[in-house]
């Protein structure tokens, strides 16, 4: 399952490490953040509650980037 | 601007105030007002202004003045630093900034961390502007968005949200409005713009029973539209979602310079830290004055030089300035990896119809017999091809420009293998081929070698013959002559036509190699075997109308779609879909490619160049905190305005 949020975020390497936190959340299998459109594509682990996966994530950027928000 | 930025616009314009009011005070100060006030203080003894500083202005003033624009300018840095800290995140350009500027002032270059605080914030302000500005370029092509519907209701007109429309509804559409949803004309005409799907500015003219795509500005006329997709498979949304999505794909070098950040930024700071430290402690070993002021500043200026920002910005904006740039032209990337991968195209493989040639039959030349002319001739071969749904008396009808008279024609009658015979205006009329002329008894003709040939023969008595064939489509030469001029080694053209009409069309065009007679599977394997004699760097490209090549254009390293408006199937199988059926734009395709790409590399060698050369300056105390200011915001900035310039790639010279 794949899908698409947008994002918000100041700087390019913030994104970047955005993405990269992303990627490593559990249930997550790939994700992909373009900072030119804010958004950020999602592929889900089979069976993963996206809505959770997602709490986490945006609690992992956190850790990052203080200054972004994911909308879901 | 939003109102993030316009904030940080009044922060700066506050900070520029607030400093030149302080160095104007002190300048003056110093230039007399400070005397002027100890002679004041010694004639009247009242004070107002205590003669305590001493004829220069003392730093402690400067230390708490310069604090007030400092804190304006970067409070929000400094809190981002502290809290990264927190959170483990160390080193991120907040930061840098941070450490740079505190340990500016604890130098007491008061006024240096203020500037270094103000121009990376102007840096940051500018870079965002930046960003918004193309993104807005880019989104433009968004606009295509249609926010509603019109919709009949009780013999209402009604504005719905567009998805709620269902297959098989009746919309209106009025001049000015954009077509919605995909559908057929019901009633009404009018012409359509299409230049923000196509990049055409030509009006399309469209009237009952034509099919319409959502995305269109309907021009001048109220078209009534029977709906034949639902919104989200319309194509306004495909091409929409397509867009959106064209930057997740990643290329190379971005993904290059999101490494090269990740080692880079934790290097240079330990680097800082040595150089703040061991330079001095090995002075101290060496029994000489360890100088620690000296290399602390060098090290922070190594510091604010460092910011990897303008390389991690420029390389993502500069391809999607150059997807922006292309879908303003009609030509929609799917990733910054096939734009990557496109610059790298050094085979280009075409298929014939459809692609170079217009894939539909026109009458090319008519040679009649002296007894008629060339208007006479094509009447009656329209007229008695003009039950036939034929290409080839579809083409002659197309050519015999005025109105048929089909009471004038009788007594049709098809000859499988042959041609027609009808009787036309009272004459009986033969049209076919040669076959057909031997069949009634003309033997003395001469045959002909281009492409179709329609003989006619009137009251049984040879009247000439009309040349039929696929037309090359105009802009066909001039797009093999620009994909060769920008660096493209062979053209190669794929077709299932016979060896004779191939090699005409080729040889008119220039292409290098010729395979004919082909089968669909043959293609996937020709280009299989062109796939296998390559260099690995060396790209192909195969450039298809999508609508039997889908295999091909997957198999192909970048496979482009063209003439692709309404056609979902070719959206989906190519990386490159031009949106109209105008070859040249696959030159101009590559050509963006090349520019952007060209952009890329001047940008990552200018940016690590700059920075580098600066580093080794901080490093040996050449480079001042100016000089480092310029290598981080001055690069971004240059950067930034470099890659926008993609955007603006066009097809002149």
């Amino acid at each position: 399952m794949t899908k698409t949020y947008d994002v918000e975020v100041d700087c390019a390497n913030c994104a970047a490490k955005m993405e990269e936190a992303i990627k490593k959340t559990e249930g997550v299998k790939d994700a992909s953040l373009s900072f030119m459109t804010l958004k950020l594509k999602v592929e889900f682990e089979e069976g993963a509650d996206e809505k959770k996966v997602m709490k986490k994530a945006l609690k992992n950027c956190k850790k990052v980037e203080d200054d972004c928000d994911i909308i879901f | 601007m939003n109102r993030k930025q316009k904030k940080v616009l009044i922060r700066i314009i506050v900070t520029v105030v607030l400093m030149a009011v302080i160095i104007g005070i002190s300048k003056l100060y110093e230039a007399g007002f400070a005397n002027a006030i100890k002679d004041f203080d010694e004639t009247y003894s009242i004070y107002p202004f205590p003669y305590m500083f001493g004829p220069t202005w003392p730093w402690q003033l400067n230390l708490v003045l310069y604090i007030i624009p400092y804190i304006v300018i970067g409070y929000d840095i400094i809190k981002k630093a502290v809290k990264g800290i927190f959170r483990g995140q160390v080193f991120d350009e907040n930061f840098l900034m941070a450490v740079a500027t505190v340990g500016a002032i604890c130098l007491g270059d008061f006024k240096e961390s203020v500037a270094v605080m103000l121009f990376y914030q102007i840096g940051e302000l500018f870079q965002s502007v930046a960003i918004g500005k193309s993104r807005k370029n880019i989104t433009a092509l968004m606009d295509i968005r249609p926010d509603y519907a019109n919709v009949i209701k009780d013999g209402k007109i009604e504005k719905v949200d567009p998805d709620s429309v269902g297959i098989g509804t009746t919309i209106i559409v009025n001049p000015g409005e954009k077509v919605p949803i995909d559908g057929i004309i019901t009633e009404g005409n009018t012409s359509l713009n299409t230049s923000a799907l196509t990049g055409e500015s030509m009006p399309r003219e469209a009237s009952v029973g034509d099919e319409v795509i959502s995305g269109c500005i309907n021009i001048n006329g109220v078209i009534k539209i029977n709906t034949t997709k639902s919104f989200g498979e319309s194509t306004v949304s495909k091409i929409l979602d397509l867009v959106e999505n064209s930057s997740m794909k990643k290329s190379k070098s971005e993904n290059f310079i999101t490494k090269f950040a990740k080692y880079y930024t934790p290097i240079v700071c330990y680097s800082a830290l040595a150089l703040a430290i061991i330079p001095p402690v090995i002075n101290m070993l060496m029994g000489n004055n360890a100088d620690f002021g000296t290399w602390i500043t060098r090290a922070l200026t190594f510091l604010v030089i460092s910011c990897p920002c303008a390389l991690v910005i420029s390389i993502p904006l500069s391809f999607f300035s150059g997807i922006g740039c292309a879908s303003k032209n009609g030509i929609l990337v799917k990733g910054s990896n096939y734009l990557e991968a496109l610059s790298n195209a050094k085979y280009v493989v075409f298929d014939k119809t459809g692609t170079l040639t217009k894939g539909v039959f026109e009458v090319t030349g008519i040679y009649p017999e002296s007894d008629y002319d060339d208007d006479k001739l094509l009447y009656y071969a329209a007229h008695a091809e003009s039950a036939s749904n034929h290409p080839i008396s579809m083409g002659l009808k197309q050519a015999y420009s005025k109105e048929l008279m089909l009471e004038d024609v009788k007594n049709i009658e098809e000859i499988a293998g042959h041609g027609v015979c009808a009787e036309v205006n009272g004459s009986k009329v033969h049209a076919g081929n040669m076959k057909l002329m031997h069949k009634i008894g003309i033997d003395n003709i001469t045959g002909h070698d281009e492409g179709t040939v329609v003989y006619i023969a009137i009251d049984g008595k040879y009247a000439g013959f009309i040349t039929i064939s696929d037309v090359v489509k105009p802009t066909s030469k001039k797009a093999i002559v620009g994909l060769k001029k920008n660096g493209i080694k062979k053209t190669i053209m794929l077709t299932g036509d016979s060896q004779k009409t191939a090699h005409k069309v080729a040889g008119e065009l220039d292409v290098d190699i010729v395979k004919s007679e082909l089968l669909p599977a043959d293609k996937v394997s020709e280009v299989e075997a062109l796939l296998e004699e390559k260099e690995e760097k060396e790209k192909l490209a195969f450039v298809g109308d999508g609508i039997n090549d889908a295999p091909v254009l997957s198999r192909a390293d970048i496979g482009i779609a063209m003439g692709a408006l309404g056609s979902d199937a070719a959206i989906e199988a190519a990386d490159i879909v031009l949106m109209d059926d105008d070859p040249e734009k696959i030159a101009l395709a590559i050509k963006i490619s090349n520019k952007t790409l060209k952009i890329v590399k001047q940008n990552i060698v200018f940016a690590i160049a700059v920075k580098f050369i600066c580093l080794i300056l901080g490093a040996i105390g050449i480079a001042n905190m100016w000089i480092a200011i310029f290598a981080d915001v001055g690069v971004m900035v240059v950067a930034v305005l470099n890659a926008i310039r993609a955007l603006s790639i066009n097809n002149k010279k």
